[in-house]
């Protein structure tokens, strides 16, 4: 599968970006299946995807279809029963324990459905967590004002909106400029509005600051906003397809 | 500081209540063990350094009297170092301020100040100026209970003549650490104390000039103390020596020694325990820790921390509150550790008492303690370090529950929901349950074998004050009297009653075994003195034979109804044999009792008393003890109330003490489990009891819920801790037993009673707390929190 670019003169695109044979990610013929009390669920079967820098790629999906194992995968959280997984040419898939805890520390940021911050830690110290053991990451602060935060930086997750504390979440694995930005569900917890305002962020940091992001949604309304949408189901790819054009979040409707 | 250990801290702060359990209980571990090692050590250094510093010897013989030439002979035996010898008399006392009369061991010392085995340690005063016979150093528990100090005057009945003695100095002696009468277990300060006189009044005061009665000597490195007590032996027979004895044969040391030994035991057991439920403790609490804090595991791990900086961010709850508990123990063993010494202060005469605080010992319990909570969070961490990130976020599959035993049909019917749920739960979880049931019961178990050295003490002091005697005075003669002495005594104004003893000085053989002993013949063991074992039962004396205590026939290998051989040391010394008629379990000392008659006929002479048991009329007290006083013949009476009463108070206090710290100890034991056991289930089962609350049960129900776990737990481990209690005392008893006495294995109701309403309230009070908890629960929230 090949890339091109997709230039428009919508001002909420980013950047044309280069086609070429070179992708950040190339995931070939990745399989998973695990065990679940008693029954044997078969998450992927045999997936084979490229993703491309500064994409910004939405993967569709009911639950089930296996769209998480696959990011897990993607983030070096989980090992494939099959298949390889390349990072820059890198083979991720041959990775040993600390060479995956390098790689999510260098070059992954990971946002979750239900944000994952650490209770006993202020926004501010959340994204701490993170420039602490980066290489040369942005300081939290910044992170924060990027994703307009910049008031609640003192305030302890329980003190802050759902919207907010994703946002926290975005700033936190913003912070350390990974190259993939891997986001579960970003607005599955969120009411449509605060949901919209996450999508914003995410949209905007993949804008400014050229990150290639992959989002994960049940929501086929937000497949708007990508450069490209790859539907899921029962662990297979059923769809690959290129948006002509990107929308901005505020103009999406679900 | 770094956002990791910013969460850590905050985290331990909101766990406060269960980590300061865990700190707890490392902190009693740690001070028992810290104080108790410093006090053995420091009982051990004290003693070692006062025995060398004031020449305590390794060897003693006394004798009625031997000629000062011998000395000499002696320290040409080979092996020994240094010889010197003594006048030692025993005399009446007229204390002012006391009726009764004292008994002052008169120990002879050189004119001029020189140095002397067995020297004094002279505390305040001055020692004997030459020319000056009536001038004397007391010892200072006497001195203090009589509130006497250096200036004051005191007269003395010495060899039938009244003396009036000078008070210049007060002192201490390595020889009398353990001051107590002879033929006495218990120090009364009041009436005996030990009076260093000079050599040369003693000698003529006691017709001793150029003799003595008492040796002791020093051993040169190697030498063997058993030839050269044999050698003395053989020198000394004929001068009416009851035979060499060692330093392990000597009364003080004998007390000191076993004293230390004994601290020695409780350094071992409860430490132990408590480092078990701190190590059971910190598994619990870590293992919920992380099973709470799956995602957050899994966050870090997908933030690109490794492996080691989750496990060690994890390891710290369990290394933090173990170092809390540590500095804390630390410091309460240092207090907990000068305290006892002050007690043994009380008890034991040093010269000086050094507190020794060692590094050592902080420094090993210390490294225990943090070895226990790494073991004990081992299990938990290495879950944290292993779980799979992608896994860890999902929640956690439910639990499995399974039909149980309770599931029957017959028996689900009659068993209420809320019930059940209890019972499954524990059913589900058996070993955590039977490991809860356990620690509970060793909270119990502590109580009871606390108690239990309480309700032991009680015995002893029923059985030997109560039982076995009922005289009121004993009088001690300081010369084997006729038989007649009795028409005397009989005929004092105010004598009720009389029963006489012999005591008789024997070397007792069986087989390849023996023993230096004392036989005591008895006129009756249902008068006076009675016979009556640990178990509070008595025993009639048989009319033939010697009966034994079990720990002198053990010691000899002998067994009812074999003949023993026995060695007069005094008198005819005539060699008999005897059959041993009988056995008595007996808590204090080693005896042996035979009929006076057949005593007599053993010995082979018309027959002789040492001391007299009397009752007399207290309102004619005060004549009778005026007559004592110039009697010749007496060396001293002993009162039963007198020692009872010091008995009380010396070992009331230390008991009470002791039972005090057991049974705050035992409280933060079973706090701490039942406390973090509550909370645990709390945290579990939050959303469960939140979701019955909203189905409409009221706050009582589900709070029956969350504590009848905790209830039933309690409940089962009451029975169990009884029987643990019941095997550490027994363990307790056989360890702290010696020669000089066995605790008699004792429980009263109100030990077990006492056990059992103090897990109740502490169990109800960490339940009340939990409940607290569980009303101020968001319903909502609570529901919201995925998990």
């Amino acid at each position: 599968m090949s890339s091109s670019s997709t230039s428009s003169s919508d001002s909420h695109h980013h950047p044309a970006q280069v086609a070429s044979d070179n992708p950040v990610l190339n995931i070939s013929e990745l399989s998973k299946s695990y065990v679940m009390g008693e029954v044997q669920v078969d998450a992927l079967k045999s997936v084979s995807v490229k993703f491309y820098a500064g994409e910004l790629v939405v993967l569709l999906g009911a639950s089930g279809s296996g769209k998480s194992t696959l990011i897990n995968i993607i983030g070096g959280l989980d090992v494939p029963s099959s298949g390889k997984l390349f990072f820059h040419g890198r083979e991720i898939t041959a990775a040993t324990e600390a060479e995956l805890t390098a790689y999510r520390r260098r070059s992954i940021g990971f946002v979750f459905q239900f944000y994952n911050l650490i209770s006993s830690l202020t926004a501010l110290e959340n994204v701490q967590l993170v420039t602490e053991i980066a290489e040369s990451p942005m300081s939290a602060k910044e992170a924060l004002l990027l994703v307009g935060l910049g008031h609640r930086l003192d305030h302890f997750p329980a003190q802050l909106s759902g919207g907010e504390q994703q946002r926290v979440a975005i700033a936190r694995a913003i912070a350390k400029r990974p190259e993939l930005l891997l986001c579960d569900e970003p607005t599955g917890a969120l009411d449509f509005q605060t949901g919209k305002l996450v999508l914003d962020v995410i949209e905007k940091v993949n804008r400014e600051l050229g990150t290639t992001t992959l989002v994960i949604t049940h929501n086929a309304s937000i497949a708007g906003m990508a450069d490209r949408v790859v539907r899921l189901r029962s662990g297979e790819i059923v769809e690959d397809r290129k948006n002509p054009e990107r929308l901005s979040p505020s103009e999406l409707v679900w | 500081m770094k956002p990791l250990q910013r969460k850590l801290w905050r985290e331990l702060l909101h766990l406060k209540g269960q980590m300061l359990a865990v700190a707890a209980v490392v902190a009693c571990g740690i001070s028992v063990f810290v104080s108790m090692s410093s006090v053995k050590y420091s009982l051990e250094a004290s003693r070692q350094r006062y025995y060398s510093r004031f020449r305590f010897a390794d060897v003693f013989v006394e004798v009625k009297r031997a000629p000062e030439f011998y000395r000499e002979m002696v320290s040409r035996i080979p092996g020994v170092a240094s010889v010197s010898t003594r006048i030692i008399a025993d005399v009446t006392l007229d204390v002012p301020g006391l009726d009764e009369p004292a008994t002052a061991r008169l120990v002879s010392i050189p004119e001029y100040r020189t140095p002397v085995l067995n020297d004094i340690f002279l505390k305040k005063g001055r020692y004997i100026e030459p020319g000056k016979p009536e001038e004397v150093i007391v010892s200072k528990p006497f001195l203090e209970a009589n509130h006497l100090a250096p200036g004051d005057h005191i007269s003395a009945v010495i060899n039938g003549r009244k003396k009036e003695l000078l008070i210049v100095g007060m002192g201490l002696s390595p020889e009398y650490i353990y001051e107590v009468q002879p033929g006495s277990f218990f120090p009364d300060k009041r009436r005996f104390g030990v009076f260093w006189m000079s050599r040369r009044a003693l000698e003529s005061a006691m017709n001793m000039s150029g003799a003595f009665n008492n040796m002791s000597l020093t051993l040169a490195h190697g030498a063997s103390e058993k030839d050269v007590i044999m050698q003395l032996d053989n020198l000394f027979r004929r001068y009416g020596s009851l035979g060499a004895f060692g330093r392990s044969e000597q009364l003080s040391d004998r007390f000191i020694v076993d004293e230390i030994k004994q601290v020695g035991i409780q350094i071992t057991f409860l430490p132990v325990v408590f480092l078990a439920v701190a190590v059971f403790l910190l598994n619990v609490v870590l293992r919920r820790i992380v099973a709470t804090q799956r995602d957050q595991i899994a966050v870090l791990k997908a933030m690109g921390y490794s492996n080691e900086d989750v496990g060690l961010h994890y390891l710290g709850f369990a290394l933090i509150p173990t170092a809390v508990g540590s500095v804390a123990g630390t410091l309460l063993g240092a207090w907990l550790g000068r305290g006892l010494m002050n007690i043994y202060g009380d008890f034991y005469n040093f010269a000086e008492l050094v507190y020794y605080f060692r590094f050592e010992d902080v420094a090993l319990s210390v490294l225990l303690s943090f070895g226990a909570a790494v073991f004990g969070a081992l299990g938990a961490v290495r879950k944290a370090v292993q779980l799979p990130p992608a896994e860890a976020m999902r929640p956690e599959s439910p639990a499995i529950y399974k039909p149980g035993f309770f599931d029957r049909e017959s028996l689900r019917s009659k068993i209420p929901v809320s019930l059940r749920i209890i019972v499954r739960n524990l059913e589900r979880r058996r070993w955590k349950a039977a490991l809860s049931v356990l620690m509970i019961s060793l909270a119990v178990a502590i109580l009871v074998a606390g108690r239990f050295t309480y309700d032991s003490t009680e015995r002893m002091v029923q059985v030997e004050f109560n039982e076995k005697h009922r005289e009121d005075v004993t009088v001690l003669f300081n010369n084997p009297m006729p038989p007649s002495v009795a028409y005397a005594i009989a005929s004092l104004d105010g004598v009720l009653e009389h029963e006489y003893y012999r005591e008789e000085s024997v070397k007792m053989g069986f087989g390849h075994r023996s023993r230096r002993q004392s036989i005591r013949g008895m006129q009756s063991s249902e008068g006076l003195q009675r016979l009556v074992d640990k178990n509070n039962r008595q025993l009639i004396l048989p009319p033939d034979g010697v009966v034994l205590t079990n720990t002198l026939a053990d010691i000899l290998g002998v067994r009812v109804g074999e003949r023993l051989q026995v060695d007069f040391l005094q008198g005819k010394q005539l060699h008999r044999e005897v059959v041993v008629s009988g056995t008595i379990d007996e808590i204090l000392g080693l005896s042996a009792y035979m009929n006076l008659a057949a005593l007599n006929r053993l010995a082979g002479d018309g027959g002789a008393l040492n001391a007299a048991y009397l009752r007399i009329d207290q309102a004619k007290a005060g004549n009778l003890y005026t007559t004592f006083k110039k009697m010749p013949g007496v060396a001293g009476i002993m009162m039963l109330k007198a020692m009872k009463e010091s008995f009380d108070e010396l070992i009331a206090q230390s008991m009470t003490t002791s039972t005090l710290i057991l049974t705050t100890f035992a409280c933060v034991l079973a706090f701490a489990v039942v406390y973090n056991g509550a909370r645990i289930s709390l945290s579990e089962r939050a959303r469960e009891l939140s979701s019955l609350r909203v189905l409409g049960m009221t706050e009582a129900e589900v709070s029956v819920i969350l504590l009848g776990e905790q209830a039933l737990l309690t409940i089962l481990a009451i029975p169990l801790g009884f029987l643990i209690g019941i095997g550490l005392s027994w363990l307790l008893a056989k360890g702290l037993s010696s020669e000089l006495y066995r605790l008699p294995l004792v429980f009263s109701a109100y030990n077990f009673l006492f056990a059992f309403s103090v897990i109740i309230i502490v169990s109800a009070l960490s339940g009340l707390l939990v409940r607290r908890k569980l009303v101020t629960l968001d319903l909502v929230e609570v529901l919201k929190t995925r998990e």
